[in-house]
């Protein structure tokens, strides 16, 4: 049960995604202009991400090496698309505030890095704990991003007013330089806090390369 | 002939795909140490996402919007460019040598960089023609490829300066992308 809880808790501080093994930084970016906006991206980033590893481990013997990317590629498709319609049936205001972030979620290095590192080498339920870890991990650094942000450029948190009256909004916050800037201070935050963890984050070379980059580290830990 | 000049600087500065956008932030991250590589890696861009653009928008306007299919939009595109991607690097191999080597290697990375999948995506939201489409999607990569060869030449400055030690790597690459992005904000004024 040790190797459930590990896999289960990992993702969520330790190998946090955005900020330790910076995978997924285009949605991270884009959608956390709110803190609404994050945990709406978050959820339905859990949903496919746990739902692919568990596809993906399940399998994982029949699919052949080779294409395995592909393999992994079209599963993770099939669940945003999957998404995209449940989003449009019950969520439509977030789907338009989202845009075309939604169907990119198929291409969010997480989704492929875990299938590589992790759903392709182990069991269904130890599949679906670290999906569920690492989407939580996702979903909460972009909560409180998205809160940092709403808070500094509109004065509200979740749409709820935490700012004095006075507080006039920094409307840089809100917009495309504030969000490279704050993404960018968090993460040294981050590095500083986790110096002694000796967690160097793993500089991602390409969203391709990312997967890579995560099974050599697998490998290597 | 105005309307085409319109859309290519907005695509290429106002609306930088990169930074405007977000999207494609991995490479920008990842292939931006040196300008050799980041060349490379944008040309490669460039060349596929228009391609892609292409051939998604037949694809869409042809097999998916005449059946009612439009709903699998997503899982249509992403095949699409990776078969695409495979197909570009064998034909480049065997017909075109001297550019496979300079963008053979960031070939197989571009199936997964959101830009080409974005761009493709953006195209078909805006319901553009066939000929915008191409055009659009050819100077969204170009802008792409500017910020990419210029946050290089920022970022080979940084091997001999001083970092603070957490801020090295990516935090100090996200804050420069910033302030890039913070100067390309004015170009929102030209139109």
């Amino acid at each position: 049960m040790s190797g459930f809880t590990q896999a289960l808790t990992r993702g969520m501080w330790r190998e946090i995604p955005p900020f330790r093994l910076v995978l997924g930084l285009c949605p991270t970016l884009a959608v956390t202009k709110s803190a609404d906006n994050g945990l709406g991206m978050g959820a339905a980033v859990i949903f496919v991400l746990v739902l692919s590893n568990f596809f993906i481990s399940l399998l994982r013997k029949l699919i052949p090496a080779k294409v395995r990317i592909a393999c992994f590629i079209v599963v993770a498709a099939t669940l945003v698309v999957a998404v995209e319609l449940l989003m449009q049936a019950f969520a439509y205001p977030l789907y338009q505030t989202l845009g075309i972030f939604v169907p990119l979620i198929v291409v969010n290095c997480i989704i492929l890095g875990r299938a590589e590192a992790f759903a392709a080498k182990n069991g269904p339920l130890l599949s679906i704990a670290d999906g569920l870890g690492m989407g939580v991990g996702f979903t909460c650094s972009l909560t409180v991003l998205g809160a940092l942000r709403e808070a500094f450029g509109a004065g509200t948190v979740f749409g709820a007013r935490v700012m004095p009256e006075a507080y006039q909004p920094v409307a840089f916050m809100v917009e495309a330089p504030g969000a490279f800037v704050c993404l960018g201070l968090l993460l040294a935050a981050m590095n500083a806090l986790g110096r002694d963890a000796g967690q160097p984050p793993a500089g991602c070379r390409a969203c391709g390369a990312c997967y890579e980059a995560a099974a050599r580290r697998e490998g290597g830990a | 002939m105005k309307d085409y000049l319109l859309l290519i600087v907005s695509a290429v500065f106002v609306n930088n795909i990169l930074l405007a956008q977000y999207l494609g932030n991995c490479p920008f991250l990842g292939c931006s140490k040196e300008l050799g590589v980041a060349l490379g890696m944008g040309g490669a861009v460039v060349f596929v996402a228009t391609l892609a653009t292409a051939f998604t928008w037949l694809i869409q306007t042809f097999a998916l919007a005449p059946f009612g299919l439009d709903y699998l939009q997503t899982i249509a595109f992403i095949v699409v460019i990776a078969a695409l991607v495979q197909f570009v690097e064998m034909f480049l191999k065997k017909a075109m040598p001297p550019l496979y080597t300079s963008l053979g290697i960031y070939l197989p990375l571009i199936t997964t960089n959101c830009a080409v999948l974005g761009i493709a995506i953006i195209a078909q939201r805006k319901e553009m023609d066939f000929v915008t489409a191409v055009i659009f999607s050819a100077a969204a990569a170009a802008g792409f490829l500017l910020a990419l060869l210029l946050m290089a030449g920022i970022r080979e400055r940084y091997e001999v300066t001083r970092i603070p030690k957490p801020l090295q790597g990516t935090a100090i690459g996200l804050v420069t992308a910033g302030f890039m992005s913070l100067a390309f904000f004015a170009f929102s004024g030209m139109i």
